[in-house]
């Protein structure tokens, strides 16, 4: 029977609370239905699911806190639609895909995930749009696999505070051999669970059972956290995603300051016709420059992973946001190099404000490259730090008048400072360079944006 | 509109950007990106709010004429009608 598991909604999501079930048992859902609400350490996000199917049980209360992959609800298939009342007992377990259609896989990045989980991909429940087998999918399945029943697990809960650091490598470990890291007891440093902690763990026959006596397993059901909770929260998930970014990533920086005279010019002409609630902002023209240019250096979009470069499936422009109580988040906008302006626009507005209303979707956290524009604070330029595991970070500072050498003349011009910060695992100053001056070249032609 | 609903209304619009906001210990001089922390974005939703409360539009151009709560005030009581 498929379970709707608890999903990842970020490179730094290792839990989440579950906060509200928008489903009951017996509901029909539709794949992109909104199923639930989960808190992270960094906002609350609507989660989709992406299969058809009745809501058969849900197995996790709302208030619990459970690890990423960690099982929600069990939903049944098409069949079950048209007998609700059956009991979950004698209904076969559907667990393969359709026979005689292809395997539908969603991204070479989730063939890369099989591939490095050891999945059969053949083996995998899509649950992707059209079915398609998703990063998600194959992570539950690897998470099942060294489990003698898929059966579900009483949901543990694990207070943020308690979480005892894990090493890079005994996370890698955990997703390969299939364990929970919330049942595992850690060795290490200050009780930091270590890879041979994985490896024990893994080895014993009941790996959902807590070990009984560790002190950081209370079971005691986490209370709605206040302001300043969820505030230290944040901070420590993103210092924890960024002390990773600096740790594993080689970065390198480099700046280019671009005239945007012609298209500040181009948008303030755009902008006169335009009633307020469609006029453009000129981070809009800097954020589609910014994906345009990916066709010129594609290697700047994507994610590094085991060792290689695993290029995006699309242009999915994260947008740093910061959010008004601190802290920040950047969600996704799809294909953004496929947008036009004022398709972009919206997508903005409705992000920003979905994102500081703590209502952002599952489905937009999977940035492929992440653009931060700080200009509005005033500052010059920005050197971000990249979110793994993509491999460029673009940063616009503040869109200003500034004196302008151009052909043995000296005149004063509207410009930005553009930086990139990418991984030189993944590629050279010399390619990093050609992206930013393809982000120069798009800005010089606005009209064409 | 009295110089009060004008007052209130620019006081809304603007809670409902920076709902954290402390409008009553604000300088009215200071500027409103650093007051409230808004951005580009932010103020084009501020002024679509004032435009709902007010209907005073307020061109593109004229932004830089803004950037405090005493000339954004100023501003919408020059042209509400």
């Amino acid at each position: 029977m498929p379970e709707f598991a608890m999903p990842s909604l970020g490179a730094d999501m290792d839990e989440g609370t579950l906060l509200e079930w928008l489903v009951k048992p017996g509901d029909v859902v539709h794949r992109g239905d909104v199923v639930a609400v989960v808190d992270t350490a960094k906002a609350a996000m609507d989660v989709e699911i992406f299969q058809d199917g009745v809501i058969e049980k849900l197995i996790a209360e709302p208030g619990t806190t459970l690890p990423v992959g960690a099982p929600l609800a069990v939903i049944g298939g098409e069949g079950a639609a048209a007998t609700p009342e059956a009991p979950a007992a004698v209904r076969v377990p559907t667990l393969a895909p359709p026979s005689g259609t292809g395997l539908l896989v969603e991204s070479p990045l989730v063939r890369h995930r099989a591939r490095k989980l050891g999945v059969d991909l053949a083996d995998v429940v899509g649950t992707g749009p059209g079915g398609v087998i998703t990063r998600a999918d194959v992570d539950a399945h690897a998470a099942a696999a060294p489990q003698v029943k898929p059966k579900r697990r009483p949901p543990v809960a694990i207070p943020a505070q308690a979480r005892p650091p894990v090493s890079p490598f005994a996370r890698r470990r955990a997703a390969e051999l299939g364990v929970d890291l919330g049942v595992v007891q850690g060795s290490g440093p200050g009780g930091a669970i270590i890879a041979v902690d994985v490896e024990r763990a893994a080895a014993r026959p009941t790996p959902v059972a807590a070990e009984p006596g560790a002190p950081q397993r209370e079971p005691a059901a986490p209370v709605a956290p206040d302001m300043q909770a969820k505030a230290r929260a944040m901070r420590k998930a993103i210092g924890q995603l960024m002390a990773r970014s600096k740790r594993e990533i080689p970065h390198y920086y480099l700046s280019t300051t671009i005239d945007l005279t012609v298209a500040t010019d181009w948008l303030h002409q755009a902008n006169l016709d335009r009633p307020l609630s469609s006029r453009l902002v000129p981070a809009v023209l800097l954020l589609k420059a910014s994906a345009r240019a990916i066709r010129d250096v594609p290697e700047m979009n994507g994610f590094w992973l085991d060792d290689e470069f695993v290029p995006g499936p699309g242009v999915h422009l994260g947008v740093a946001i910061s959010l008004r109580q601190g802290g920040l988040i950047a969600p996704a906008i799809h294909h953004a190099d496929n947008l036009t302006l004022d398709e972009l626009m919206e997508h903005l507005r409705d992000l920003v404000s979905r994102a500081r209303a703590g209502r952002l979707k599952q489905s937009e956290m999977d940035p492929t490259i992440t653009v931060t524009n700080l200009g509005d604070q005033g500052v010059d330029s920005v050197h971000g730090v990249i979110y793994p595991p993509q491999v460029a970070l673009v940063g616009f500072g503040k869109v200003a008048e500034r004196p302008w050498a151009d052909g043995g003349m000296l005149g004063v011009r509207t410009c930005v400072t553009a930086t990139l910060a990418a991984d030189h695992r993944a590629s050279d100053g010399h390619r990093g360079g050609l992206y930013l001056a393809a982000i120069d070249s798009l800005l010089r032609k606005p009209e064409e944006l | 509109m009295t110089t009060t609903q004008i007052d209130d209304a620019v006081r809304q619009a603007i809670g409902a950007i920076a709902p954290e906001a402390d409008l009553s210990t604000v300088d009215p001089d200071e500027r409103l990106r650093d007051a409230f922390d808004i951005d580009s974005l932010d103020f084009v939703r501020l002024l679509e709010q004032l435009q709902n409360l007010t209907g005073v539009t307020v061109p593109e151009s004229d932004y830089a004429k803004i950037a405090t709560l005493r000339e954004l005030t100023a501003y919408v009581e020059a042209h509400a009608t």
